[in-house]
């Protein structure tokens, strides 16, 4: 076997080697990156930080923890972006293992509000969040689509309480809103297909702006709605977190994903150049053969 | 009458849903809004049938000891112990408050989100490698899909430079005509489709979802 069939047959823990071993020296020295900002993300960045005290925004938390990796930091930083801006916010988790997540989320985020802050040279003083007051947390009902659909009508058809029990009605912030017509925009964070639902049955009937956060393979997708104009900005997977971050003034695990993810990248490139070479060359030989 | 009866539901409810969208007026959202809690309680229902069914295909498997047949013990063990610490033990069964069960949130955070996690990471690992392996100039098309997937990679790489900034512009050329051009086409054929069978069901031409003819 010459070097040409090796490149090409390389056994694949090789790979994986190589891969764990960029992984780990990339995480543990540490530097930083600077990011382009995609228009795409720049959209969703503007209309957030466009709102006034008051506002209220509406959050989906519907993805489970396989896909926190990529958008846990798209919900740290609109969220933290909108609490220390003093917008309300609904959230809604309709999947099934986001409740319990999504509620671990909400409790970090406000813990993190309650710091003094500044960002991209604005000083935020820390206070405190509550719940019913600053935010309400509708939690989990099956049927993605029935529920949007529902709660396009009135919150309260899904959701008569909150995630925590409480009725809707005796909560401060749920007084005047009825359903999404109160809600500035929608911010789907997805890893399913609960974001053709958010699309076909949310916003194509309802009307409301809307941003989606998705993971890295989906993005791709969703471009098309972009495009017609349906939804306004798309965050895709770690990249689109990453410039989100970098673009609120508040770097956290998405720009140390992406330091890695850079490198990783260009040891699968490699390899796949590294293949191609030795099939190429081996088709060469083939042929004159 | 077997047949004709759910075929006028069907028909009748679909001629009631279709209506009450294109007229907003009172009684239509009334309706709507009515129909909406009906499917809900429905759904709902559907959620119960998947748990039984899961108990019965676990409990089949460990009966005949199929390969295997330790693992549905884990799966019953694990939907008992949601249940049992989501109920926090009984004492919470109309209110949410057993969700902060402490067992449950350890159970949660400490098992489930490091289960999901780790498969997923796992998946860096394996497209490395399939990649590796699939992605080979063997045609025309296939070149142009590892020049593709090539540019896409490395178009947010910070140390390219001004090579960089042109990976970027063609991504986002890919992004916004070939590969738009390419969904829309499947958007609008699935949209047409889905139509074609939403009226194929509700003029009773379609009639799978009642089971045997």
């Amino acid at each position: 076997m010459n070097i040409f069939d090796r490149l090409m047959r390389m056994d694949r823990r090789w790979v994986f080697l190589l891969v764990a071993l960029v992984c780990a020296i990339t995480y543990a020295i540490p530097f930083k990156i600077k990011l382009n900002k995609s228009p795409e993300v720049k959209a969703v960045f503007s209309f957030m930080d466009t709102l006034k005290a008051g506002d209220i925004i509406f959050v989906a938390v519907d993805y489970d923890p396989s896909s926190m990796a990529e958008l846990n930091p798209m919900f740290y930083a609109i969220v933290e972006q909108a609490f220390r801006k003093e917008v309300k916010v609904i959230f809604s988790a309709l999947s099934q293992n986001a409740p319990t997540m999504a509620d671990q989320l909400i409790k970090d985020v406000a813990d993190s509000v309650k710091q003094d802050r500044t960002y991209n040279g604005k000083f935020y003083k820390g206070r405190e969040i509550k719940n019913g007051v600053d935010y309400t947390f509708l939690g989990y009902k099956p049927y993605p689509a029935l529920i949007i659909l529902a709660m396009g009508q009135n919150f309260r058809i899904p959701f008569p309480t909150d995630y925590y029990g409480v009725p809707l009605d005796s909560l401060p912030m749920m007084k005047k809103i009825r359903n999404y017509d109160q809600c500035k925009c929608v911010v789907d964070l997805s890893a399913s297909n609960a974001t053709d639902m958010w699309i076909t049955y949310g916003q194509s009937r309802y009307n409301f702006p809307l941003a989606l956060g998705l993971t890295g393979v989906m993005s791709a997708d969703y471009y098309p709605y972009l495009n017609s104009g349906q939804v306004f900005g798309i965050m895709g997977g770690l990249l689109g977190a990453a410039q989100y971050e970098a673009l609120a003034d508040n770097p956290g695990a998405a720009m140390d994903g992406m330091r890695i993810q850079v490198f990783a990248h260009i040891v699968i490139i490699l390899f796949i150049l590294m293949g191609n070479i030795g099939y190429l060359v081996s088709r060469r030989k083939s042929k004159k053969g | 009458m077997k047949r004709q009866v759910p075929l006028m539901l069907v028909f009748t409810l679909a001629l009631v849903m279709i209506i009450q969208y294109f007229v907003p007026n009172d009684l239509s959202l009334d309706t709507n809004e009515f129909l909406l809690k009906w499917i809900i309680i429905i759904g709902v229902f559907a959620m119960a049938l998947g748990i039984w069914s899961l108990i019965r295909v676990s409990y089949e498997k460990i009966k005949r000891r199929v390969p295997g047949w330790q693992y549905p013990i884990a799966t019953l063990l694990g939907l008992a112990a949601m249940i049992i610490f989501g109920f926090d033990y009984g004492r919470h069964f109309s209110t949410a408050e057993g969700l902060n069960n402490p067992m449950f949130l350890k159970f949660f955070l400490y098992i489930i989100i490091p289960i999901q996690s780790t498969m997923f990471a796992l998946l860096a690992f394996y497209i490395a490698s399939a990649a590796y392996r699939a992605f080979r100039a063997r045609s025309a098309l296939a070149t142009l899909l590892l020049l593709a997937a090539l540019i896409v990679m490395l178009r947010f790489n910070p140390y390219l430079g001004i090579f960089g900034q042109y990976l970027e512009r063609t991504t986002s050329w890919l992004l916004n005509v070939p590969n738009l051009a390419a969904k829309r086409a499947i958007i609008i054929g699935i949209g047409l489709g889905s139509v074609a069978t939403a009226l194929k069901v509700m003029l009773g031409i379609e009639r799978a979802y009642m089971g045997k003819d």
